[in-house]
């Protein structure tokens, strides 16, 4: 196990200079590397606005395209009707009747359609009933003004506790539930809440589709998974694979709101693009696309927890419901997840998990960073902070007595044989944070604190873990392939699926690649994500870029290394460009190959559910106005075990991406719901943090490498995202005494808390 | 209706309604397509231009009012070099400091930032995200956003400062 | 892109007159709030505009005898920067800081605010703590309006379709302080959850001529006049800010809405008007 940290601060160069908190070396200015790493491969085209995402295409005659989406959340649809008095020939209209081939978006069951046919069922608001598109904007408005819907209202379930319409449920555990609170000297019970959110990407969602001259469909967008928009084409306009292609623009962030709902923006446009001949923009507005796609699975968690007096938790029962929203998309795998991670980086002998996936009439829900952990990370470490003041044990001092160590067994019956670096996440972070001196500072201001104090200031930690790549059999039933090749040119070459949207895909692609060839790193190109290019490397989710696909490239450019050099007699990078102008060009496709020793059983659902696990702890500093409850969040250290540290500043990136989302989770990101329609769906509304808002978030990465994985990544983007939430509402609790259970811990829910006066509902509440 | 701008130092004669959004102005009419929309609504602020100097959301800028003005974009930060554009010192620093992930808020947010640098005050970790309050970034957690400024301030000062 | 409604750009307010006389003209100024209404389609677009951004007439900010005059087109980072505003209404450069962040600052306008005539506009109650008047104008002269008249109901203003916001005139008072506090909805970028305004004179040793005025509290910016009744006449002691919470509390009727709740904003606006009361009374 090798452990790394990131340099330390810098010095200042000149006396002179002014004196912020972390001063860069001015020396390494434009020097062409980022700390010993290169410098992002698209930075200068992003930088100099260049850089083209979907809505900078341009295609000469494109028509622009909209959609009519239902206004209740349970109706049956009876027609759709146009007002008399238009002029319908300067407009197409696209209905359920004219999808060539399956009314349905392709995930994991066909309950979703692509539009809502006449005679069938609205459930959900917001719900795509019919295209429009016109050659220019103001036609299309005023078209859209003039389409009706007829409906009849069918009785809404918005409350996911009493659906009876079960997606998927789960059930796991360990050892003996009831041997376990008998030997509880203390039991705490709690039960958590969490609401919808928008993983609110600053690039609204985006697809141009363009009629192909061999009668197919290309399709240009800001996406996650080209694949999966390739498989929901093919099916909707019955189309073979070649003559469908999907090709991935520059896309503006996704977090997972980019993994599912592309493919039915996708298929929307190319509908109407084959029933006109010419291309056809879709560019969501911001409101469209908050009121229309997908949100993070709201939550409600119930914990048990059974603990003895010297602080070893003997028993977890735990009970899980996730609102899936009005379809299943991915609900099944977010609960899965959810499930696993429910119970916290904690080995417990006697568990029992249940959960399930219910359905609700309002818009499905699907992936959002961490994927069902967060939520259930937030619960299962509220619980902990809970089960450690009642014991009057540290927080700190409660998780090193419970914490997993190599040997541990999960949930799933999983042995953690490698790669368990909780402990050392756990410390780093709270040595970095000083959370035991500061603690003891906290503790002497709330004792010393008057009833005319203005504010608190307090510290938390939590603690967390991420299951890395999909969970059980997903990567060996996906069987992804990448290639590095060598052109007939002399070009290096990667062709991989995985997309770029922020993270580095397209910087540590060629790093990991130049690095197993020795060449330089400008030599390796990455081909486009471009469906008839690159082969299917599996989707651009559940953080496997680095360690799953990354993993494939560096053996096919081993493989490719080996060729080139028994042919040539000679290394590499001395002979590539002769040995491409003589052999003509060679191509290694790598396909995932199941990592040794890693088995799950998808029938008991037992088994390693993934092939490691990446560990991370956070401890928070805020302060309270006690006069309003506003919570500024002073700073977050985060200590992160990424398997191994491909490139530094990058790794940092997603760890303080991610913290700052887990800040926003708890504390000012909330949808409300009215007739299962948000109400915040403008970005007045639906609040994301500012630079001002925003902590001082120090990154600390931990290196505990998977043997399975060639470079030892575990992968980085989501595991921040899990601990952030809980270890700010400890931090809230600390300087303040109240608890408190649902997200965000907003100002109206602490100072409900703190003045004694009516809380505000759930989060969400859908009256 | 025919207004004028001057758009990166260049002068441009457009002719489209008045009410037409600057935004839409620069990436349609102009071709431009660097300033980005992120929400319209002026919240965002990944529209942010340069007029006359000064940071606006170019979403809420009617043509009309920017008629006989300096509007000045992310395309016009780069110089042109021999072998293609050369970046400027803040461009720079957001590329060595990793101060651009997706990309989509970097053009507005170099806009406020040139601007904040511009006026010459003391680059204070607090001023700088009072700076950039009005930009919005998912991406980054704003931390290697302000690492950048700061690299970039610092490159700034380094011409005045003593010795240097 | 967002619908273009046809725009007139006079250059002299005697154009904008005639203009508004002849036909009906949504005023635009810096744009901040119309050019978002039109963007989201939820009122109407408007049949055609009048772009107010060429009348000088409108901008400058001077002190005329005893009171500090602001143009209608005085942006709020003219006002941030306004040695004059500094010195006679610091608590119009304080609300100016508040809104938005730099990019609406640049662009939205006082005259912006008044007109717009949101509940949550947040110049809004330091006008009304600070008496301030809104002259308007049309081509049948111009008129006086006391801000306490100027927002009778929800968007509501006294303007008549013809009439524009020409200045607004703060009185100076000596010896006059007046405190601000928005409480946002985070912290930059902002809408307010409640927005305050607390103006008094002090008179040896008591406060005279109290002006509690509150927005985000109910449909229109509003003063607390229960509230200012127990602070008239009295010093800033504990007792009296225990009262004066107390009374604010059973006062105000906000309501839920998406930013916030009814009971948040009552207990909110309390604990920051005692906060205020505590800091300007020394206990």
């Amino acid at each position: 196990m090798t452990i790394t940290t990131r340099p330390g601060p810098a010095t200042p160069v000149s006396p002179a200079a002014p004196s912020p908190v972390r001063l860069p070396r001015a020396g390494e200015l434009a020097r062409g590397h980022a700390r010993g790493a290169p410098l992002r491969r698209e930075g200068p085209a992003k930088l100099t606005g260049t850089a083209l995402y979907a809505d900078d295409l341009v295609f000469p005659g494109a028509w622009y395209g909209a959609t009519l989406r239902s206004t209740e959340p349970h109706a049956r649809l009876l027609g759709i009707e146009r007002d008399a008095d238009f002029d319908w020939s300067r407009v197409v209209v696209v209905t359920a009747e004219d999808i060539p081939g399956d009314n349905v978006v392709s995930l994991i069951i066909d309950d979703q359609p692509i539009l809502v046919p006449v005679g069938g069922e609205i459930r959900h608001q917001a719900e795509p009933v019919a295209l429009l598109a016109a050659a220019d904007r103001d036609t299309l408005r005023e078209a859209k003004a003039r389409l009706r819907l007829r409906t009849e209202p069918l009785a809404p379930v918005f409350d996911p506790v009493v659906s009876s319409q079960v997606f998927a449920h789960y059930e796991m555990g360990k050892g003996d539930i009831a041997a376990g609170f008998a030997a509880a000297d203390l039991v705490v019970e709690g039960t958590y809440r969490v609401g919808h959110t928008e993983q609110l990407y600053i690039e609204n969602q985006a697809m141009i589709a363009v009629p192909r001259e061999d009668g197919g469909m290309t399709v240009t967008g800001s996406l996650q998974c080209p694949y999966y928009v390739h498989k929901a084409l093919k099916r909707a306009l019955a189309l073979d694979s070649e003559r469908a292609v999907v090709i991935q623009a520059e896309t503006g962030g996704g977090f997972g709101g980019k993994e599912e709902y592309p493919s039915l923006l996708a298929v929307h446009a190319a509908l109407l693009a084959q029933r006109i001949g010419r291309p056809v923009r879709m560019i969501y507005g911001r409101h469209e696309d908050i009121a229309a796609t997908t949100k993070r699975h709201p939550a409600i968690v119930t914990h048990r927890t059974g603990v003895t007096r010297e602080g070893r938790i003997v028993a977890q029962e735990i009970d899980l419901v996730l609102d899936g929203g009005a379809y299943c998309t991915l609900s099944p795998v977010v609960l899965s997840r959810a499930t696993i991670h429910a119970g916290g980086p904690y080995d417990v002998a006697n568990v029992r998990i249940t959960s399930r996936a219910v359905a609700t009439n309002t818009p499905p829900n699907g992936a959002f960073r961490g994927f069902g952990a967060p939520q259930a990370e937030f619960a299962a470490e509220m619980q902990v902070n809970r089960v450690a003041e009642a014991l009057g044990i540290s927080p700190l001092e409660l998780r090193r007595r419970n914490i997993y160590r190599e040997g541990g067994v999960t949930p799933t019956q999983q042995v953690l044989r490698e790669s368990v670096a909780a402990q050392e996440v756990l410390e780093r972070a709270a040595e970095a944070a000083e959370f035991e001196r500061i603690r003891e500072r906290t503790a002497r201001e709330r004792a010393a604190r008057t009833a005319s104090a203005r504010t608190a200031r307090g510290i938390g930690l939590a603690l967390g873990w991420h299951g890395a790549g999909f969970t059980g059999s997903g990567e060996e039933r996906m069987g992804s392939v990448a290639s590095v090749e060598l052109t007939a040119e002399g070009a290096i070459r990667i062709l991989a699926a995985s997309t770029e949207m922020g993270q580095g895909t397209k910087t540590i692609f060629p790093q990991l690649v130049a690095d197993e060839l020795g060449v330089p790193y400008d030599a390796v190109e990455i081909a486009p994500q471009d469906t008839s290019i690159v082969p299917d490397s599996g989707p651009t989710v559940a953080s496997r870029t680095a360690m799953v696909v990354g993993g494939l490239i560096i053996k096919a450019a081993r493989r490719l290394r080996a060729q080139v050099e028994e042919r040539t007699g000679r290394p590499f990078a001395e002979s590539y460009l002769h040995d491409a102008q003589t052999w003509g060009g060679t191509r290694e496709d790598e396909r995932f190959e199941p990592y040794p020793g890693v088995h799950f059983d998808d029938e008991t659902y037992t088994g390693d559910a993934y092939p490691a696990f990446g560990w991370a702890c956070a401890v928070a500093e805020v302060e309270v106005d006690l006069d309003t409850g506003e919570v500024a969040v002073r700073s977050v250290v985060s200590a992160d075990d990424v398997g191994r540290v491909i490139h530094p500043v990058l790794a940092e990136g997603q760890v303080e991406g991610g913290t700052l989302q887990a800040v926003g989770y708890a504390t000012i990101e909330e949808i409300k719901l009215h007739d299962g329609r948000y109400l915040n769906d403008r970005l007045q509304t639906y609040l994301i943090p500012t630079a001002v808002d925003a902590p001082r978030i120090d990154a600390i990465l931990v290196e505990a490498p998977f043997s399975g994985a060639p470079h030892g990544a575990k992968g980085v983007g989501e595991l921040p995202m899990d601990v952030g939430a809980p270890a700010v509402v400890a931090a809230i609790h600390d300087a303040t005494g109240v608890w408190i259970h649902d997200l965000p811990a907003s100002p109206e829910r602490i100072l409900a808390a703190l003045d004694g006066h009516e809380p505000p509902g759930p989060p969400g509440i859908s009256a | 209706m025919s207004y004028e701008l001057r758009v990166n130092g260049v002068e441009f004669e457009v002719a489209a309604p008045g009410m037409r959004r600057l935004l839409d102005v620069l990436r349609e009419d102009l071709g431009l397509s660097g300033t980005k929309e992120g929400c319209g609504e002026g919240e965002c602020g990944a529209c942010t231009v340069l007029l006359d100097g000064e940071p606006v959301v170019s979403c809420l800028v009617p043509l009309c009012q920017a008629d006989g003005h300096a509007v000045r974009t992310v395309e016009g930060l780069a110089t042109a070099g021999p072998q293609g554009p050369v970046l400027s010192p803040l461009q720079a620093a957001f590329l060595e400091a990793g101060g651009a992930q997706c990309g989509i808020c970097t053009p507005g947010m170099l806009m406020s930032a040139e601007a904040f640098l511009a006026s010459g005050a003391d680059p204070t970790e607090e001023a700088i995200r009072e700076a950039i309050a009005g930009n919005l970034c998912r991406c980054t957690g704003y931390t290697k956003i302000v690492e950048a400024i700061e690299l970039a301030a610092l490159g700034r000062g380094a011409d005045t400062a003593p010795g240097a | 892109m967002p619908a273009e409604p046809p725009v007139a750009s006079p250059t002299s307010l005697g154009q904008a007159y005639a203009l508004l006389a002849a036909a009906p003209h949504r005023p635009i100024a810096g744009g901040t709030d119309v050019m978002v209404q039109i963007a989201a389609e939820t009122t109407p677009i408007p049949e055609r505009m009048l772009d107010l951004w060429r009348l000088d007439e409108l901008r400058g900010i001077r002190v005329e005898g005893d009171a500090l005059v602001l143009g209608a087109l005085t942006t709020y980072t003219e006002i941030r920067r306004s040695p004059l505003c500094v010195e006679h209404a610091l608590a119009l450069v304080e609300a100016a800081a508040t809104i938005g962040a730099v990019q609406i600052q640049n662009r939205g306008t006082l005259g912006g605010n008044i007109a717009n005539a949101s509940p949550a506009g947040d110049t809004l109650p330091v006008l009304l703590a600070m008496d301030a008047s809104i002259v308007a104008g049309s081509l049948r002269g111009e008129r006086t309006v006391a801000a306490a008249d100027f927002w009778p109901a929800y968007r509501r203003t006294p303007l008549r379709p013809d009439e524009l916001v020409l200045r607004v005139s703060l009185p100076l008072v000596a010896g006059r302080r007046v405190r601000y506090r928005k409480v946002g909805t985070r912290r930059a970028q902002a809408i307010s959850k409640v927005v305050m305004a607390l103006a008094w004179r002090e008179d040896g040793g008591v406060w005279r001529d109290v002006r509690l005025a509150l927005g985000s509290v109910a449909p229109t910016p509003i003063r607390a006049t229960e509230t200012e009744r127990v602070l008239e006449g009295a010093a800033p002691r504990e007792t009296v800010a225990d009262h004066a919470a107390a009374v604010l509390r059973g006062e105000l009727r906000p309501i839920d809405d998406v930013r916030s709740t009814a009971a948040y904003r009552k207990a909110a606006a309390a604990r920051v008007l005692h906060r205020l009361l505590r800091e300007e009374g020394g206990w």
